[in-house]
């Protein structure tokens, strides 16, 4: 497979910033290929999709979307030529146009039976076929965002670019529209970059993530990669949770540190190390313990409550071969 | 993975659409043509012989100055205290008709200044009803023998244009009062403060800037003004331009004199930025209004007079006067068709310069949207500032600059095109009303969020597909209102029509003028009538979207 999307080496800084929001920074998309920007606000994922988009001129490097040069220092293709459709935090559809109307909106070659025909069947690819005539305020939040991706999906776009897409859902909602989205676009064959700050989201929607901070990328790999592998103590910290530990907490040789997964420790009273609770509660099919270590750190675990004699004073089993160890700050 | 994407680009191509590039050029050359006629006018002014200067300087500028000086204080001071005065007692107490006077306080920016003195100097005239009726109430029958000294003079010019102009500062006052100080108002008062303390203590100062704004609104339409100090013998500066011009025919002087003004106005803007400075109120400080305390009897007829006197003598009474007068001519005489002519010429000029002005105001602030955009605002801003100086400059010296560049242009042309037809005056309208367009037509693109733009643009819609489809249908109701002003302010203008309209062409506005150059009070009563009607629904605009809309940036900066 060869890529569609290529960041190259990219550099942007706002005019009177002074640090670049983006730095060197390289990325490549396969076609068909679903993408996520991972990283806490401000780590410049959003500076990046706008520098694809053509909303922000590059300091340096190049990008290009299959075959065809975007963007480089000095020159930028003006966005309504990059054939990159975008889908906005907050949707941005036209207040005075009806839902119809904003998903035909980039239709305008077209002639007006063939131009009717696709909108109609864009309305009924996201559910909305009956609701075609409703202005945006008159539409929920869920079928705002549909009417936003069938928007972006109208004049068949090279790549799709999702910011943030489904923030202001609600939790049911969005749970349904990002497996629904993603069936969407790879039932379509097309390639698209999310930006989230939800590891889970992310997860869902994406083949890879690109774990972003301080306007560069981390890692890029694949969900179960950056989990099992994570490249940096950052990635470790993003993707899958979890409590740092020194390895002498652990009573393990060694000054590294320890991220400690959800599930990697248990309770076993011949074990090594020695632990009080200092709080517990349920929360689900199990109790949830939050445990203090000689050393004074803390970490969390849980256990199906039949388990436990003693919740006072514990003995916990370190699997010593699968943690996932970083050198000391 | 391919081998690096080779360019198919020529490196270093534009960075933007070439339709982007021109929407900026096109906002610098609107530019252009409001400073062009400025470096023309300096060029002018030297080019007068230099004893003519000193001449000049000693019997005409420096006699001149001090009664434009005078004039400015004296209404400065007049009009920030009526104007002050009417938004305190509307903000702060309850009391009959309150509902209604907080509206009506704004009808008197209805009657321009050369109107209002129009009315008086009949009303007040020798034989006028005021001066009769008072002898007849002395038993005096004939004026021989009883008249009041002359009342020509810079007093009642203070007077009558501080009663139109206070609207300004009322209106900006009043916005303070009732948004940004009002939680203040209610911490003073919770800390045991009585109302004047109040008043004194904290409102005062935080009323500063809104003061600044509304005073150097009065001020520069007192500078505008040609009219009123004409009729009433006050020989300012402007009047001093138009004079000098016509009947001298003295360019250089004139143009020498417009600089004096320009000086002035100047002035006028550091005032305001002084009166302004380290005063930035944040905008979600709006708090709702405070509470009304209720006045009871005397107090309440007391706060009720103070609001009536300046809507009677500043609006009902000239209204009055207007109507009755117009009644009479027009049971006797009709309407002449001369005077139909000058209302159709007016509104022909009107709509002209509404859509010249429109179209302008949409070209700089488009451009400065799309510099937002690309995020090199710079040259757009740059454009947009000097766009919106027009509303600072008064009609006089607007006219005077323009009069070189566009002789010269008519002799390049060959034939006179912009002085001797509309062109000019329309030009001249459009860069002094420029103000107002740009002003509610940026208002109206910051309502707009640049993802709608964006949305647009990678939908495939360029630019001006972009302003097409997305900007135009929802900046209407900005259009609108700017329309609607910049119409109407047009119609009501008087000095830059006087020294530019064709020969032969007059508007309402300079058909009055005549009637009352010449002392004859024949049918200029009803051109004054149709001039304060029209004037109305800018009112109403004036009262739903507030000063700043109306009147914005560059002349009184944003």
């Amino acid at each position: 497979m060869s890529d569609m999307l290529r960041v190259e080496a990219i550099t942007l800084r706002y005019p009177g910033a002074p640090r670049p929001v983006i730095v060197d920074l390289d990325l490549a998309l396969f076609a068909g290929e679903i993408g996520c920007l991972l990283g806490a606000s401000g780590c410049g994922k959003t500076s990046v999709l706008r520098a694809i988009a053509g909303f922000e001129p590059l300091q340096k490097g190049c990008i290009s979307l299959g075959g065809r040069l975007l963007a480089q220092a000095g020159f930028s293709l003006p966005p309504e030529q990059r054939q990159i459709g975008t889908m906005f935090q907050d949707y941005a559809l036209f207040p005075h146009l009806s839902a119809a109307d904003n998903v035909a909106f980039g239709l305008r070659k077209l002639d007006r039976p063939t131009r009717q025909a696709r909108v109609a069947q864009l309305l009924d690819m996201v559910d909305l076929h009956d609701r075609g005539g409703l202005f945006p305020h008159q539409l929920s939040g869920g079928q705002q965002q549909r009417v936003a991706l069938a928007r972006a999906l109208a004049a068949e776009p090279a790549l799709l670019l999702l910011d943030e897409p489904f923030s202001n859902l609600d939790v049911d909602t969005r749970s349904r529209l990002l497996v629904e989205t993603r069936q969407l676009l790879k039932a379509r064959g097309l390639c698209a970059l999310m930006v989230s700050h939800d590891p889970a989201e992310a997860m869902a929607m994406s083949d890879r993530i690109a774990v972003m901070a301080h306007g560069q990328i981390l890692q890029f790999d694949r969900p179960q990669v950056l989990y099992e592998q994570p490249a940096h103590p950052a990635v470790a910290e993003s993707i899958g949770g979890g409590w740092w530990l020194k390895a002498q907490s652990l009573g393990l040789p060694g000054d590294d540190r320890i991220r400690l997964r959800n599930g990697q420790i248990g309770i076993d009273p011949t074990g090594p190390l020695r632990a009080q609770c200092v709080a517990d509660w349920f929360s689900g099919p199990e109790h949830r313990l939050r445990l203090r270590l000689a050393t004074g750190e803390h970490l969390e675990l849980s256990v199906a409550v039949r388990d436990v004699d003693e919740w006072v004073n514990l003995r916990l089993l370190v699997p010593e071969s699968a943690l996932l160890r970083f050198p000391p700050l | 993975m391919t081998a690096r994407t080779p360019l198919p680009w020529r490196a270093g191509a534009a960075l933007t659409p070439r339709s982007a590039t021109v929407w900026t050029w096109g906002a610098l050359l609107v530019a252009a043509l409001m400073v062009l006629p400025l470096l023309s006018l300096a060029w002018t002014a030297a080019t007068g012989s230099a004893e003519l200067w000193a001449h000049l300087f000693a019997h005409v500028l420096l006699p001149a100055t001090q009664s434009t000086l005078l004039l400015l204080g004296g209404v400065g001071l007049l009009a920030c205290l009526i104007g002050t005065a009417c938004a305190w007692l509307i903000a702060t107490y309850n009391f009959p008709a309150r509902g209604l006077l907080q509206w009506a306080l704004l009808l008197p920016l209805a009657v321009p200044t050369y109107i209002i003195a129009y009315a008086y100097l009949d009303l007040l005239h020798p034989l006028g009803p005021f001066q009769s009726g008072l002898r007849w109430a002395l038993g005096y029958d004939s004026p021989r023998q009883f008249r009041l000294p002359d009342f020509r003079h810079l007093g009642t010019c203070i007077l009558l244009l501080s009663l139109v102009l206070y609207p300004y500062v009322y209106l900006s006052v009043r916005a303070m009062l009732v948004t940004q100080a009002a939680s203040l108002i209610e911490a003073a008062r919770s800390l045991g403060s009585g109302s004047l303390d109040v008043f004194f203590r904290v409102i005062l100062p935080l009323l500063r800037p809104a003061l600044a704004v509304g005073v150097a609104l009065v001020l520069l339409e007192c500078l505008n003004d040609i009219g009123a100090s004409e009729f009433l013998g006050v020989k300012t500066l402007t009047v001093t331009i138009y004079n000098t011009w016509v009947t001298r025919s003295d360019l250089p002087g004139a143009a020498q004199i417009a600089l004096a003004v320009l000086t002035v106005v100047f002035l006028v803007l550091s005032l305001e930025a002084f009166g302004r400075r380290q005063r930035r109120y944040a905008a979600g400080q709006r708090a709702q209004a405070p509470s009304r305390i209720d006045l009871r009897g005397w107090r309440a007829g007391l706060a009720c007079l103070c609001c009536v006197l300046p809507i009677v003598f500043g609006f009902v009474l000239p209204l009055l006067y207007l109507l009755t007068v117009s009644a009479r001519r027009w049971r006797a005489e009709g309407l002449s068709p001369q005077l139909l002519e000058s209302a159709a010429n007016t509104l022909i000029l009107g709509l002209t310069v509404t859509a010249l002005t429109v179209l302008l105001g949409l070209v700089v602030t488009y451009a400065l949207r799309l510099g937002q955009l690309r995020r090199r605002p710079l040259l757009a801003q740059i454009a947009q500032r000097v766009g919106s100086l027009g509303y600072a400059l008064p009609g006089t010296v607007l006219a005077i600059a323009l009069l070189v560049p566009m002789a010269a242009m008519d002799e390049f042309v060959g034939r006179t095109w912009l002085l001797g037809g509309l062109a000019g005056l329309v030009l001249a309208c459009s860069l002094r009303f420029l103000t107002i367009a740009s002003g509610n037509l940026d208002a109206g693109f910051a309502r707009v969020p640049q993802n709608l733009d964006q949305a647009a643009r990678s939908l495939g819609a360029g630019p001006g597909g972009t302003l097409m489809r997305i900007h135009l249908p929802l900046l209407r109701p900005a259009l609108a209102a700017a329309a609607m002003l910049i119409l109407i302010d047009t119609m009501k203008e008087l000095p830059a029509s006087l020294l530019l309209r064709p020969l032969g062409f007059e508007t309402l506005a300079t058909w009055l003028y005549a009637d009352a150059s010449r002392g004859s009070y024949e049918e200029g009563a009803l051109a004054a009538l149709m001039i304060v009607l029209i004037g109305i629904p800018g009112i109403v605009i004036l009262a739903k979207l507030g000063l700043r809309s109306a009147v914005r940036s560059g002349g009184v900066s944003p």
